[in-house]
C-alpha cells in the first residue's frame, strides 16, 4: 500500500528551513542588473496595480539567478521569496503559495543539473526504470543532491512527451527516445561539460514523428503536396 | 428581479442573487463549507450542488451560480442526494473522524452535514492523509489533519482583516493550511476563523479540552472590551463563563468580535475581588460590609453628607452609574465623572461626542479624516468597517503618529494645526465627496481638538441631508452611557480633584490617578484587584459585566442590554445593591429598592436608555469659528491592545498575546 502525504518518490515541496544560515546567505539577495532589466519587463506586460500577475516569470529569474550564483540550476530560499514578495509589494504568503504548487520551482538546492526522469505510465511501459538505474549508477538518488554536486534526481509526472517516451528533462531541455546507453552518454558529456544534442536521441528521428520514417502523409516528406485530389 | 423555481415553487430573486441564495429564499436548506455570505465565493467543497434547468446535465455548483430568469433548480431529486452523498464521502476521506476528541464535536459542519446529507458509511479502505500541526498562535489551536480546505481562513484574513497571513500551501492532495512560516496569527481578529471554520481544523486553543456545547448555559450580553458594543453571547458552565461568542448583529459587528472581547472572560475567574478589605495599617486586611460601610459613614459624618464624588470606571453599565448618581444626588453632590483620563471635551451636545454616521454607515463613507485614533486597537471592528469603506473607493487620511493600517491610509503627520489647514489633496477628496466622514479619537479629543473638528463640519460638508459624517470614537464601554447620565464635568477629573472630596467612590475606575486624593477615604467598588484597588483605601466587591444585568451605550449611541450569565464570586455583589445599601448606611434615601425599580428611575431620567436602539441627540451643536486646535498628538491612549481593562490584565490568555504578539520581537532580541 502507498503511504500518504508528502509522495516519497516526489519532489518534496516543504521551503527548506529559515535557519540563520539560511538568511545570512540569501538576506541580502537582489537582482542584478540583467535579472532586474527582465524582471521589470515582465511586470511592465500587465497594466498598472496588476503587477502581482509577474509574480511567476520573477520567481523563475530569482530561480535562476541563485543558480548562477550557485553553479546549479537554482532555487527559492525564503529570503529570496520574501524578495520577490517585497518586489511585488505582495504578502509573502501569496508568493509562497505559487512557489510551493509549481514544480518546477525548487524549494530544496539541487545540482549543477537537475536530472528530472519521468515515470508517469507511457514512460514507464517504454523503460524508464532503466533510466532511473543508469541514474542510480552515477551517484544519484531521488531528492537528494549527488556527492560530486552535480546532480540532482527527481521523479517527476507527465512532462507532454508520450510520443517521444520514455523522456528525461534536465535543467531546461528535454533528452527524448532514451535508452540506458543513451542517457549514460548523455550524462558523461554534461559532466564533461559538452552541450548533448537534445530533443530525440533516435537516430534519424528530428522530433517527435514516428521511428522508421512517417507512415502517413509521407509524401509531404520531401515537397509540399497537395492531397485533394486522393479524396 | 429574476424569477426562478425551486422544487416547483416559483420566487422572484433580487438581481445578482445566486442559485444557494434563491434556494435559502425558498427555505430550502443547502449543506455547504467554502461558502460564507460574508466572504468572497471560492466554490471548492462542492457540497452546495444543485440540479439546475438550463445547464449541463450535471449537478452544478450553486453557490457559484448566478440565478437568472427562468431557471428551474432542484435540490431534491436522486441526483442532487446523490451528488451530495459523494461529495461528503469525498471530505470524509481524508478526515480523521475523531469527533470524540474534537472541541468542535457538538458544533461541526461537517458532523451535523454528514449526518444530514452522507451515505452512512465510507467505502474507502486506503490510508488516511494526516498532516502536521501548525503553529498560529496563542490563541487558535489546530488539528490540520481535519482540514477541508475550505480556505474559509484564508479568505477572511485576506478580505475582513486585511492581513495576509493564512495561505493554501502546496497542491492536491497535499494541500496544506498554514500562516506563514508558521508564525503567530498576529491580528485583533484572527480568532474569528475559529468560529468561521466548518470543521474542528482551527479550535480555539484557551478553551481546548474545557466543555461541550451541549453543557454550557448561553447568555446573551454585550461585550464591554471597547465602545463598539459587539454582541456576544456568555456560554457559562455552573458559574464560569467558559467562552464568548459573537451574536449576529449587521448594525453593530455583523458577526465578528475582536480577540480581545473574545479572550478576556479567563480573566473573570482570576484576581477577583471576593471578599470585604480595609486599608488598616498601611495593608489591605480582609473585613466586613457591616465594617466598611460604618467606616464610610464615619468619613462623612455631619450634617453636610456632600463631600463625596464618585469616578465610574470603563466597564460600567448604565445602572451602576445611575445608581451612584443618585446615591451622590441624595447626599448633595454631583461630584460625578467617567472620563478617567482626564479629559474635559464639551459635553452640553451630546450629538457631538457621538458616532452619528453610525458603525454600518461609516463603511458607505467616501472620504474620511481620522483625528488622533489608533482605530485598529481602539475598535477593530470599526477599522474592518473602514476597510470595507476603503475597498469601495473611499480616500483615508490620519492626523497622528502612524500605525498599521490594514488599508491603503495617507498619514497627515502629527500637528493639530493641520485641521485649520488641511493639505490641498484632502480638500479635493471632501469637496468631491458624496459622504465624507471625519473619526475624531481619543488622542484627538484629549488635545481639545473637538471644537476644531467641529469646526470643519461646515468647511468639508460633513453634514448632508440623509448622512452625517461627524464621528467621535470612544474606546470605554461605558463612557457614552455615562455622558448620558451625566457623568462629566465642566473641567473633567481635575474639577473632582478641586473639590477635594472626603470620599472618593472609584466605581471599577482603574485608569485614573489617585495621587490627588490623598486626604480622601478612596472606596473601590469593582470586581478586580488592579490599580484602583491597589489605591483604595476600602475594597467593595462588586459583579463583572457577566455577572450582572445591565444596558450600555455604544459609542454610536445604540442602547443595548447585556444578561447576567454567572453569579459574582465569593462576597461579590451586583453594585446596584452595593451603592443602595451604603445608600442606608449614609441615612440617604436614593428611591429604589429593587433593580426595577432602579431601571424605571433611570429611565424616567433619561428616556433614551428605556429604549433599544439608537438613541437621538438631535442636530450637531453650532460649530465657533474662531475654534483651533493646536499641539501635536504624540502617542495614542491605548499602549497595549491586549491589556485596556482590569479583566483583561487579569486574563492570562491577554497577557501571553501582549508578551507573544505584541513584546514577543523585544523578547526574543533580549533572549539573544
Amino acid at each position: 500500500m502507498l503511504s500518504r502525504g508528502v509522495h516519497p518518490l516526489m519532489a518534496d515541496r516543504t521551503p527548506a528551513p529559515d535557519t540563520p544560515e539560511l538568511r545570512a546567505r540569501w538576506g541580502n539577495f537582489a537582482f542584478t542588473d540583467a535579472w532586474k532589466a527582465k524582471a521589470d519587463k515582465a511586470i511592465a506586460k500587465y497594466p498598472e496595480g496588476r503587477q502581482k500577475s509577474a509574480v511567476m516569470a520573477l520567481l523563475d529569474f530569482a530561480q535562476r539567478q541563485v543558480g548562477e550564483e550557485t553553479d546549479t540550476q537554482g532555487w527559492l530560499p525564503i529570503p529570496v521569496i520574501e524578495y520577490v514578495a517585497s518586489y511585488l509589494n505582495m504578502p509573502v504568503i501569496r508568493v509562497l503559495e505559487v512557489a510551493t504548487f509549481y514544480f518546477m520551482y525548487n524549494m530544496k538546492p539541487v545540482g549543477k543539473y537537475h536530472v528530472q526522469v519521468c515515470g508517469t505510465t507511457p514512460c514507464m511501459l517504454r523503460g524508464s526504470d532503466d533510466l532511473f538505474e543508469t541514474c542510480k549508477k552515477r551517484g544519484m538518488s531521488k531528492g537528494h543532491i549527488s556527492e560530486d554536486g552535480l546532480w540532482s534526481l527527481t521523479e517527476v509526472e507527465c512532462m507532454g512527451n508520450c510520443a517521444t517516451a520514455p523522456m528525461v528533462q534536465i535543467n531546461d531541455d528535454n533528452y527524448e527516445d532514451l535508452t540506458a546507453e543513451r542517457l549514460d552518454n548523455i550524462l558523461s558529456m554534461l559532466a564533461a561539460g559538452q552541450q548533448p544534442k537534445t530533443g530525440t536521441q533516435e537516430p534519424g528521428k528530428h522530433t517527435s514523428e514516428p521511428s522508421g520514417g512517417p507512415s502517413t502523409l509521407k509524401e509531404m516528406v520531401s515537397e509540399n503536396h497537395d492531397y485533394r485530389g486522393d479524396w | 428581479m429574476p424569477k426562478v423555481t425551486v422544487d416547483g415553487q416559483e420566487i422572484e430573486v433580487p438581481a445578482g442573487a445566486t442559485v444557494l441564495q434563491a434556494c435559502e429564499q425558498a427555505g430550502k436548506e443547502i449543506p455547504r463549507f467554502c461558502y460564507h455570505e460574508r466572504l468572497s465565493i471560492a466554490g471548492n467543497c462542492r457540497m452546495c450542488l444543485v440540479e439546475v434547468a438550463p445547464g449541463p446535465p450535471k449537478p452544478q455548483a450553486s453557490c457559484a451560480l448566478p440565478a437568472t430568469e427562468g431557471q428551474t433548480i432542484r435540490t431534491d431529486t436522486p441526483m442532487v442526494k446523490k451528488a451530495r452523498e459523494g461529495v461528503m464521502e469525498f471530505l470524509l476521506i481524508n478526515h480523521p473522524l475523531d469527533c470524540p476528541i474534537c472541541d468542535q464535536g457538538g458544533e461541526c459542519d461537517l458532523q451535523d452535514q454528514a449526518v444530514g446529507y452522507g451515505r452512512g458509511g465510507s467505502r474507502y479502505t486506503e490510508n488516511k492523509r494526516a498532516v502536521t500541526e501548525k503553529y498560529m498562535g496563542p490563541l487558535i489551536k489546530t488539528v490540520m489533519t481535519r482540514c477541508i480546505h475550505c480556505t474559509r481562513c484564508v479568505r477572511f484574513s485576506e478580505e475582513i482583516a486585511g492581513v495576509d497571513e493564512i495561505g493554501a500551501l502546496y497542491r492536491g492532495e497535499d494541500m496544506q493550511i498554514t500562516t506563514y512560516l508558521e508564525q503567530a496569527a498576529a491580528h485583533e481578529m484572527s480568532a474569528n476563523v475559529i468560529d468561521l471554520c466548518p470543521v474542528g481544523a482551527l479550535t480555539s486553543r484557551p478553551y481546548a479540552f474545557e466543555a461541550r456545547p451541549w453543557e454550557l448555559k448561553k447568555t446573551l450580553s454585550i461585550d464591554v472590551s471597547d465602545a463598539v458594543g459587539a454582541n456576544i453571547r456568555l456560554d457559562s458552565r455552573g458559574r464560569e463563563v467558559m467562552r464568548a461568542l459573537p451574536r449576529v448583529n449587521d448594525d453593530v459587528n455583523e458577526e465578528w468580535i475582536s480577540d480581545k472581547a473574545r479572550y478576556q472572560v479567563d480573566g473573570l475567574n482570576r484576581r477577583r475581588l471576593d471578599k470585604v478589605f480595609m486599608r488598616k495599617r498601611g495593608g489591605l486586611k480582609e473585613s466586613s460590609w457591616d465594617e466598611a460601610f460604618k467606616a464610610i459613614a464615619k468619613a462623612l459624618k455631619g450634617k453636610d453628607k456632600s463631600s463625596i464624588a464618585a469616578v465610574a470606571g470603563d466597564l460600567l453599565d448604565c445602572e451602576t452609574m445611575f445608581a451612584a448618581k443618585s446615591l451622590l444626588k441624595a447626599c448633595g453632590s454631583t461630584l460625578i465623572e467617567g472620563r478617567q483620563t482626564g479629559m474635559s471635551y464639551d459635553v452640553s451636545n451630546l450629538a457631538a461626542v457621538n458616532f452619528n454616521s453610525t458603525l454600518a454607515g461609516i463603511e458607505t463613507a467616501d472620504a474620511i479624516l481620522i483625528v488622533g485614533s489608533h482605530v485598529r486597537w481602539e475598535a477593530p471592528l470599526v477599522n474592518t468597517r473602514l476597510r470595507k469603506a476603503v475597498k469601495r473607493g473611499a480616500k483615508v487620511f490620519v492626523v497622528g503618529p502612524q500605525w498599521e493600517t490594514t488599508y491603503p491610509a495617507t498619514f497627515l503627520g502629527n500637528d493639530l494645526a493641520l485641521l485649520g489647514n488641511l493639505p490641498a489633496d484632502v480638500v479635493d477628496a471632501f469637496k468631491s465627496a458624496e459622504r465624507p466622514a471625519l473619526i475624531l479619537g481619543g488622542a484627538g479629543l484629549a488635545k481639545g481638538a473637538l471644537a476644531a473638528c467641529l469646526g470643519l463640519v461646515d468647511t468639508l460638508g460633513l453634514v448632508k441631508t440623509d448622512w452625517n459624517g461627524f464621528n467621535a470614537l470612544h474606546f470605554s464601554a461605558a463612557r457614552m452611557g455615562g455622558l448620558m447620565l451625566g457623568f462629566a464635568q465642566k473641567g473633567g477629573m481635575a474639577d473632582i480633584a478641586a473639590a477635594k472630596p472626603k470620599v472618593l467612590l472609584a466605581l471599577g475606575a482603574d485608569e485614573m490617578n489617585f495621587e490627588p486624593y490623598v486626604d480622601a477615604l478612596k472606596v473601590y467598588i469593582g470586581h478586580h484587584g488592579d490599580k484602583g484597588a491597589h489605591a483604595a483605601d476600602i475594597v467593595l466587591p462588586a459583579a463583572s459585566y457577566a455577572e450582572k444585568d445591565g444596558t450600555y451605550v455604544n459609542t454610536e449611541g445604540r442602547v443595548q442590554y447585556a444578561e447576567k450569565a454567572v453569579f459574582a464570586p465569593g462576597d461579590a455583589r451586583e453594585d446596584w445593591t452595593i451603592l443602595r445599601a451604603l445608600a442606608d448606611a449614609l441615612d440617604v434615601n436614593v428611591g429604589f429598592d429593587s433593580f426595577a425599580e432602579l431601571q424605571a428611575a433611570m429611565i424616567a431620567e433619561v428616556p433614551a436608555l428605556g429604549e433599544e436602539g439608537l438613541a437621538d441627540y438631535g442636530p450637531l451643536p453650532k460649530a465657533d469659528a474662531k475654534a483651533k486646535a493646536e499641539g501635536t498628538i504624540d502617542a495614542y491612549p491605548i499602549k497595549d491592545f491586549y491589556l485596556t481593562n482590569p479583566i483583561a490584565r487579569a486574563s492570562t490568555v491577554m497577557q501571553q498575546c501582549s508578551a507573544e504578539l505584541l513584546h514577543g520581537e523585544e523578547m526574543k532580541e533580549a533572549a539573544e
